[in-house]
């Protein structure tokens, strides 16, 4: 099984911070590759603006609120994409905005995860990724 | 977290498949409302309350066969995504292929996860968990 890198978006440096800190405490060893916003995590994924190029496989795990190029306009950019568009994206927001969560879906995100409820119903959203990944056929 | 119990659309038209994935439940203690169509026609029934079917309301997850008679996986798919009130449906497939060429066109359909239902490496009890586990933290369109 190939192994599966995390691309974090978000620009949060605290946020950041916490969900690695959940990923050591769960012991899930992925490798994790950041970006901070909606630009630099179309670099990643292109291999452009001096970044690596992201190799699939890859879970993309997306702040909404970002300077620059918000969560929604990159899955917008993703989706119009033919070589990024079947990417699997998770939502990881503080945003519980049923018009959020409705525009994510109707982009066709996996599933959207609410962070704001932290500590262990966080921790528990990390380990369903951590079982996700095992269990799907990512795109490659 | 999604409070509203979430219901399960199983799309399958193959008998023993659908009376292993309701046993495959029963053992995990996955108490979830399950709904069955016989193929995509009649899930389209279903989400929409025609044909002499109940509507299904949100929140709601498809467990989609891929190769059924009268409409295919992929033709329910694409008639999903095209219907303005029902293209955010969140779709998980369970197929018997992991031919890589089905895995792509179907993930061109932009589906939540594409599972091989009988994988060496795992069982389909170790999918559904993760599916259960899913459920549980993800919120779900309404």
């Amino acid at each position: 099984m190939a192994e599966v890198t995390f691309l974090v978006v978000d620009d949060d440096e605290i946020d950041v911070e916490v969900l690695l800190r959940a990923f050591r405490r769960l012991k899930i060893a992925n490798p994790v590759v950041r970006a901070h916003d909606g630009l630099d995590a179309l670099d990643v994924l292109r291999g452009t603006g001096g970044r690596e190029k992201l190799e699939p496989p890859y879970i993309i795990l997306l702040d909404i609120n970002m300077p620059r190029m918000s969560g929604l306009e990159l899955l917008e950019e993703i989706r119009r994409d033919d070589e990024l568009r079947r990417a699997v994206i998770f939502m990881l927001t503080t945003s519980d905005d049923e018009r959020d969560i409705l525009t994510s879906y109707e982009r066709n995100i996996s599933g959207y995860v609410v962070k704001s409820k932290a500590g262990k119903s966080f921790e528990e959203a990390l380990a369903m990724l951590d079982h996700y990944w095992k269990v799907v056929e990512l795109p490659i | 977290m999604t409070m509203a119990e979430v219901t399960f659309l199983v799309v399958d038209d193959d008998e023993i498949d659908v009376e292993l994935l309701q046993r495959a439940f029963r053992k995990l203690k996955i108490a979830n409302p399950v709904v069955r169509a016989r193929d995509g026609l009649e899930a389209l029934d279903v989400l929409r309350g025609t044909g002499g079917r109940e509507c299904l309301r949100p929140p709601y997850i498809i467990l989609l066969d891929i190769n059924m008679p009268r409409m295919t996986g992929l033709e329910f798919l694409n008639a999903l995504r095209g219907d303005a009130t029902l293209a955010q449906s969140i779709v998980f497939v369970l197929a018997t292929s992991d031919d890589q060429l089905d895995i792509y066109k179907t993930q061109e359909m932009l589906i939540s996860g594409y599972i091989v239902k009988n994988r060496m490496d795992r069982s389909l009890e170790q999918a559904l968990s993760m599916i259960d586990n899913y459920w549980k933290v993800v919120e779900l369109p309404a």
